[in-house]
């Protein structure tokens, strides 16, 4: 297991390298004035500030450097200043629990209904409960999710009152339920497919024939031999599935009004407050990375025969 | 004819998809939606006129976000253009952008996955590593942050971000059917002859290999769509005064409580032409190879 | 559990363990209904093993198959005839009542352990599971049981090997996990289906004696399904030979050997090498075995029958040769004449 995970956070270090280097190329080495980019078509900037931004981000140093030193203040925690002069780390620390609950409330439903619809639709093949599941998620492919939330938010919270219609006010779970149910729709169909389609593979497998030579009650088959052995590519989607998930919280958290990190990043756009757009962006893409890295982990721990290997 | 000559044979798709598909209600509703939808697109003053004010541009602030009324079934923007009109034109954006993306993320993957595929080694290693890079990127937070950067928002930029995010899904597909194809014996059998590697991709390689990389991008395009309107909703799309779905709903987002037909007539085109992309992917993909589903 | 059994209608001390009758399994494939068991009957009696020999597809496995309750819909189903133990027809018991028999009173060895065992489970804790399922015990029982099983069929230090998972396992050393998978509640019959066909010759030949040990210490009645002559010989007192979906022989092991009554047995016993022969061209038997989703009313060996004759357009019946004996060919005298 040691040399497991060496070796994946050995493969992850070049992912986090590259990506960083996309970004900084965007942000900082387009052609183009950065300064510009990162404060839009229609700020006004003194030549006294352009100066201090020039020296501050390094901008008269070849490339490479630029970018060492860009690497340098990231590791620090320095993602930059906000246009209104606050540093972006102290919006994120501000933002981040609410970020955090929605994520959590958000992947918890999608992972429980995703392996509940999957399984039922492939024990159940060829079935009603089978039909529906995948009519359901065909469906729910072709929603785009802020429609969903937008309608979701209109009935259910505007005209049956069931949840807040917007705000953390209420707190978790119950702010984050209606949220976190839509941003798990977003993802919902293709992690439910998988799951479906795995048992179905699984479900003629040997071993369940031995299962049932055993004299095993069928929901012991089940959810004991078939589902644990379904869940394998399931959990490594789990882990793509929050790429997404962490775009739709920029969708969610806005239409919603939840404070959070998609939150800023939604309020900034408007006001072409770059430092925090590219700041927060950065963060996104450095927890997706991470958390990627942890659910290798865990297909490592779910799966015996790559821990070993 | 002799069935040992090595012979490099492209899948020849016709006989199934004429044989299911025209009996599928799925591919027939979805196809006709398609249909509707590109028409709306190539020529939408053919159709924004039916209610008698067919220009999208022609606004009176005095009727702002009025609701559906006489002659406008759809009622007022915030401009006070005629909604109607506006959302049919509103599909030529999502259409031209669809179609850019995909065949842009198709000649990436296909060159991308040709390289690395065919000629191994060190280009291989690379490619895989750039590959691995984008898909690092949670891609919504990737393309905003880019496009938060750029000047420019039309149609090609828009495209170019959700090529730059969309190839290295397929790329990684062509890749692996290239491989697949590589070590067949017609490939050694062309190379036996003296077949350069151009030729060799161009006539066998390609035709053998973009065979699912193609369904692939043909599932993928409804999720484009939906995509550009994400994007020019949070603003780093498409901009005024682009006539687009995305744009029309970021305006009315603020007028959600007051003027909800700001907000639904958009949505519903919206959604009506990703479901039927989606849809009409799902029915070839199943026409052309029921396996996977 | 043998008090279950004994409850059950139809039960009988005096009826054969297990006795398989004119048993008929469908499968519906692309192409049709396959009928890969058209009519087997066997019997087996406590203490006793019988082998059922038959090339692949000859639907050997399937009947095993039907016996555990694992052939299901929409993929096969047994169509016609009984499946007794102890005179109890298990096809017309409810499957909750099945369920319980299965493990403790007929339990199955398969072919492959690798795929047989599910991958990501500790062995110990796959053969715990049926303490815990069908004796209640606790955890802690139920793995204390099983290492007692591993123990059972000569795993080395069994307590530490419980906790690995079934590719950290020699091929042989999964092999007894199957077997210990299979005798763990002691069950009256088992059913092994090629048991040793993915071993080593060396290691066949160990399995195989622990098999044998195992049945004699607990009066086991065993099913041993294989294509392997030398097996059958070594240590199967009975032999129902399998052709096309039906028992074309039946015999005692040492008769059959000696004085085969049917064509097709003839056939194979002349397709094994021997030493006496070596230089000599190994006799094979001419052609392919038939069509099953072809029905066919007559004779499925005639094909590649050396005797075949206008008569065996007709099916022949199971005839009584000897005592315990019986053949499915309408020659049969000439061919136990030789």
């Amino acid at each position: 297991m040691g040399r497991y995970i060496v070796r994946r956070v050995l493969l992850a270090i070049p992912v986090l390298l590259g990506t960083t280097f996309v970004i900084y190329l965007a942000v900082y080495a387009l052609p183009g004035d950065p300064i510009r980019a990162l404060f839009g078509p229609n700020q006004v900037i003194s030549p006294s500030v352009e100066r201090a931004l020039r020296e501050r981000f390094h901008l008269d140093d070849p490339l490479i450097v630029q970018y060492g030193h860009y690497l340098a203040g990231l590791a620090r925690g320095d993602l930059g200043t906000s246009f209104s002069g606050r540093p972006v780390s102290e919006i994120i620390r501000a933002g981040w629990p609410v970020t955090f609950q929605l994520g959590i409330t958000a992947w918890l439903m999608e992972a429980v209904l995703a392996i509940l619809l999957g399984t039922l639709a492939g024990v159940r093949r060829g079935k009603a409960a089978d039909y529906t599941v995948l009519a359901g998620t065909t469906l729910a492919m072709g929603i785009p999710f802020f429609v969903v939330a937008y309608v979701a938010q209109f009935v259910f919270g505007v005209q049956l009152g069931w949840f807040p219609v917007s705000g953390a006010d209420a707190g978790w779970p119950v702010a984050y339920l209606l949220p976190g149910l839509v941003l798990a729709l977003g993802v919902l169909p293709q992690s439910a497919r998988v799951t479906r389609n795995s048992v179905l593979d699984n479900l003629s497998a040997d071993y369940v024939d031995t299962a049932d030579a055993k004299g095993l009650p069928r929901r012991v088959v089940v959810w004991r031999h078939v589902v644990r052995n379904s869940l394998i590519p399931v959990v490594s989607l789990l882990g793509v599935s929050l790429g997404y998930m962490l775009g739709g919280t920029v969708l969610i958290e806005g239409i919603f009004n939840l404070p959070g990190l998609g939150y800023q990043i939604f309020t900034s756009i408007p006001q072409h407050d770059g430092p925090v757009v590219v700041g927060i962006g950065t963060l996104l893409v450095l927890v997706f990375l991470l958390v990627n890295l942890l659910v290798d982990l865990l297909y490592g721990i779910l799966d015996p025969r790559i821990r070993l290997h | 004819m002799a069935s040992s000559t090595p012979v490099s044979a492209s899948t020849d798709l016709r006989p199934v998809v004429r044989t299911g598909l025209t009996r599928s209600p799925a591919f027939v509703i979805s196809a006709t939606v398609v249909l509707i939808i590109c028409a709306l697109a190539v020529a939408p003053q053919a159709f924004a006129g039916w209610f008698g004010h067919g220009d999208p541009r022609a606004c009176d602030l005095a009727d702002s976000a009025l609701p559906p009324r006489e002659g406008h079934p759809f009622g007022f923007d915030v401009q006070g253009c005629d909604l109607y009109a506006n959302v049919i034109y509103g599909a030529r954006s999502s259409v031209a952008i669809a179609l850019l993306t995909t065949l842009g993320t198709v000649v990436v993957a296909v060159v991308v996955g040709c390289l690395a595929g065919y000629f191994r080694g060190w280009t291989d290693m690379l490619m895989s590593r750039l590959v691995d890079v984008f898909l690092g990127f949670p891609a919504l937070v990737g393309m905003i942050v880019i496009l938060q950067t750029l000047s420019t928002h039309n149609e090609f930029t828009v495209s170019a971000v959700l090529i730059l995010f969309g190839w290295p899904a397929l790329a990684r597909v062509m890749r692996g059917s290239v491989l697949a194809v590589v070590n067949s014996e017609y490939i050694a059998a062309a190379r036996g002859i003296g077949a350069g590697p151009v030729r060799i991709l161009l006539r066998h390689v390609i035709p053998n290999s973009i065979g699912p990389v193609a369904v692939l991008a043909g599932l993928n395009v409804g999720g484009i769509i939906a995509y550009e309107s994400a994007l020019t909703f949070l603003g780093v799309g498409l901009q005024t005064p682009a006539i687009s779905w995305g744009v029309q709903l970021n305006t009315a987002q603020q007028y959600f409580t007051t003027s909800i037909h700001l907000l639904v007539f958009p949505s519903i085109f919206l959604t009506v032409t990703v479901l039927g992309f989606v849809l009409l992917g799902d029915a070839l993909r199943d026409a052309i190879d029921p396996r996977i589903r | 559990m043998s008090d279950l059994l004994e409850s059950l209608p139809g039960h009988d001390p005096g009826a054969p363990m297990l006795s398989v009758e004119d048993l008929q399994v469908e499968f519906a494939t692309a192409h049709g209904t396959v009928r890969a068991v058209n009519g087997v009957s066997y019997a087996v009696g406590a203490g006793e093993t019988l082998a059922v020999l038959g090339e692949s597809g000859s639907g050997k496995s399937v009947t095993a198959r039907a016996v555990m309750g694992i052939v299901r819909a929409p993929r096969g189903r047994v169509t016609a005839g009984a499946i007794r133990l102890r005179g109890v027809d298990l096809l017309t018991l409810p499957e909750e009542t099945r369920r319980r028999l299965r493990g403790t009173t007929v339990a199955m060895i398969f072919q492959d352990a690798l795929s047989a065992l599910n991958p990501v489970l500790p062995v110990g804790y796959q053969i715990a599971e049926m303490f815990r399922y069908h004796r209640g015990a606790s955890r802690r029982e139920a793995r204390r049981r099983a290492v007692e099983v591993l123990d059972r069929v000569r795993i080395p230090s069994a307590a530490r090997r419980a906790g690995d998972y079934p590719h950290q396992f020699s091929g042989g050393m999964r092999q007894r996990v199957g077997i210990a998978l299979a005798i763990a509640l002691d069950p009256k019959v088992i059913i092994a289906d090629e048991p040793t066909t993915a071993l080593d010759v060396t290691v066949q030949a160990q399995i195989m004696r622990l098999l044998g040990e195992i049945q004699r210490e607990h009066g086991t009645a065993l099913v041993l399904i294989t294509h392997d002559m030398g097996v059958v010989a070594d240590i199967a007192d009975r032999v129902a030979v399998m052709y096309a979906g039906r028992v074309v022989e039946e015999a005692g092991a040492h008769d059959i050997y000696a004085r085969p009554a049917h064509p097709y047995t003839r056939a194979l016993l002349g397709a094994i090498p021997r030493p006496h022969l070596r230089g000599k061209r190994l006799a094979v038997i001419p052609g392919a075995p038939p069509d099953m989703s072809r029905p066919d009313e007559g004779c499925r060996f005639r094909p590649r029958c050396e005797l075949a004759g206008p008569g065996c357009a007709d099916a022949p019946p199971l005839y009584d040769v000897a005592p315990g004996r019986a053949s499915a060919c309408h020659e049969w005298t000439k061919v136990i004449e030789g």
